[in-house]
């Protein structure tokens, strides 16, 4: 018997128990859909939330096995034993590690793997060092480095509101006319970061994932790369995605009009609207 | 056309109205100074209500932070569709059209508070 007002969501959520960074960890992923394999990457201090629109989507799962996993640290998945003696730092060596131990643990052969923010700049990463593990690469607002334009301190002391205070930083990133429900849904998964989490992924953001210098060295014959950058972002703006497009050979960027820096989540409807095309792309070449 | 000086004036009667707002940020006691061009105002926020607007030049004045910007930098800030990059003032720092300088602790730890603030001089069509 069917109940109309109640709704029960495709996607499935479980806990991966494996080691990272040779440490054990709980990870939790979730999944919808089947077919070609596609990794999704959260942005910086957030979760695998922000592609419920994605994974909700029939155009998508009838074709593609979505894939995301919050980050050690965040969402659903726990910070490692000894976490409170430690300061959360990503690296660039870590944060791919930890993406290729995933593929492997969840056996997924060749996937797409598409990122966002710091997601987006993990791809170049792979894209550089680990492309023929990939079927193709996805970067949502990619940019090869960002310089911090506010002191980084403020989003992790005792005396600020760790949540509040992330999901002030970041609420201009979102497009101006996205729609006021995911704008603040979007908001909701910064107020929930866990202290310092979001500083310590923009470590990696801010300073050790630099990859300005290396990106021309980027072989899209390898591994085909897509990149899509909304118009309001000026984290990653526009011009740091043109940056790239210019500087490596074959690849395809888009400027999204209208979205800002979280375009799965902020606006999900008008993002698919971009990337259907280019799903499309991806499984007419196999 | 956007008015700086009309436009902050309105901006008490405006902003007050959003009880949530004002009322999460009741233990907000702060003053600061608004740089339009040559223009300043001096905006005073009385347990997180906005009570006085007043115009400088101001002699010996006080407050704890200034935000500066040119008049054209406010006057697109506030349009009803801001272009990309005069949408909010982060995005305005950033590009170093705008600068907030002083004892900013009130502003960064209300930090959404003051962005909705300072947008809410925008038309509430837009909002």
């Amino acid at each position: 018997m069917s109940n109309p007002t109640v709704e029960i969501e495709p996607i499935t959520g479980r806990y991966l128990r494996i080691n990272l960074n040779d440490k054990p960890h709980r990870v939790y992923f979730e999944e919808a859909g089947a077919g070609i394999p596609l990794l999704c990457l959260h942005t910086a201090g957030s979760d695998t939330r922000q592609y419920r629109g994605l994974m909700n989507d029939a155009r998508v799962t009838k074709h593609f096995r979505v894939i995301c996993f919050d980050l050690p640290w965040h969402g659903k998945s726990s910070p490692p034993a000894g976490w409170h003696e430690e300061t959360y730092r990503l690296s660039s060596q870590d944060y791919a590690g930890m993406i290729i131990a995933m593929t492997q643990a969840l056996g997924l052969d060749r996937p797409v793997v598409m990122g966002c923010s710091i997601g987006g700049r993990i791809v170049l990463h792979l894209a550089l060092h680990h492309a023929k593990r990939f079927r193709g690469l996805i970067g949502l607002q990619s940019g090869a480095h960002v310089d911090p334009y506010y002191d980084l301190d403020w989003l992790h002391r005792p005396d600020v509101h760790g949540g509040e205070v992330c999901a002030g930083i970041v609420s201009g990133l979102v497009g101006p006319s996205s729609p006021q429900e995911h704008r603040w849904e979007t908001l909701w998964h910064y107020m929930q970061s866990g202290p310092g989490v979001f500083k310590g992924d923009l470590h990696f953001y801010t300073a050790d994932g630099d990859i300005r210098k290396d990106v021309s060295r980027i072989n899209t014959q390898e591994c085909p790369l897509w990149l899509l950058t909304g118009e309001y972002d000026y984290s990653c703006t526009p011009d740091d995605t043109a940056f790239l497009g210019r500087s490596i050979p074959g690849s395809k960027w888009q400027i999204m009009e209208g979205m800002g820096h979280f375009p799965m989540s902020e606006d999900p409807e008008r993002f698919l609207k971009f990337l259907l095309p280019l799903l499309e792309e991806v499984r007419m070449a196999g | 056309m956007i008015d700086v000086r009309e436009s902050l004036d309105r901006l008490p009667d405006r902003f007050n109205k959003r009880l949530r707002l004002v009322q999460h940020a009741k233990r907000l006691n702060t003053r600061f100074l608004l740089i339009s061009g040559d223009t300043s105002f001096r905006l005073t926020i009385a347990g997180g209500m906005v009570s006085a607007v007043e115009h400088g030049p101001f002699v010996m004045g006080q407050w704890d932070f200034v935000i500066q910007a040119d008049e054209d930098t406010w006057k697109k800030f506030w349009s009803p569709t801001p272009p990309p990059g005069f949408h909010d003032v982060l995005a305005l720092s950033k590009a170093k059209r705008m600068s907030i300088q002083g004892n900013i602790y009130p502003f960064m730890s209300n930090l959404l508070y003051f962005k909705e603030l300072l947008s809410s001089v925008r038309s509430q069509e837009s909002h």
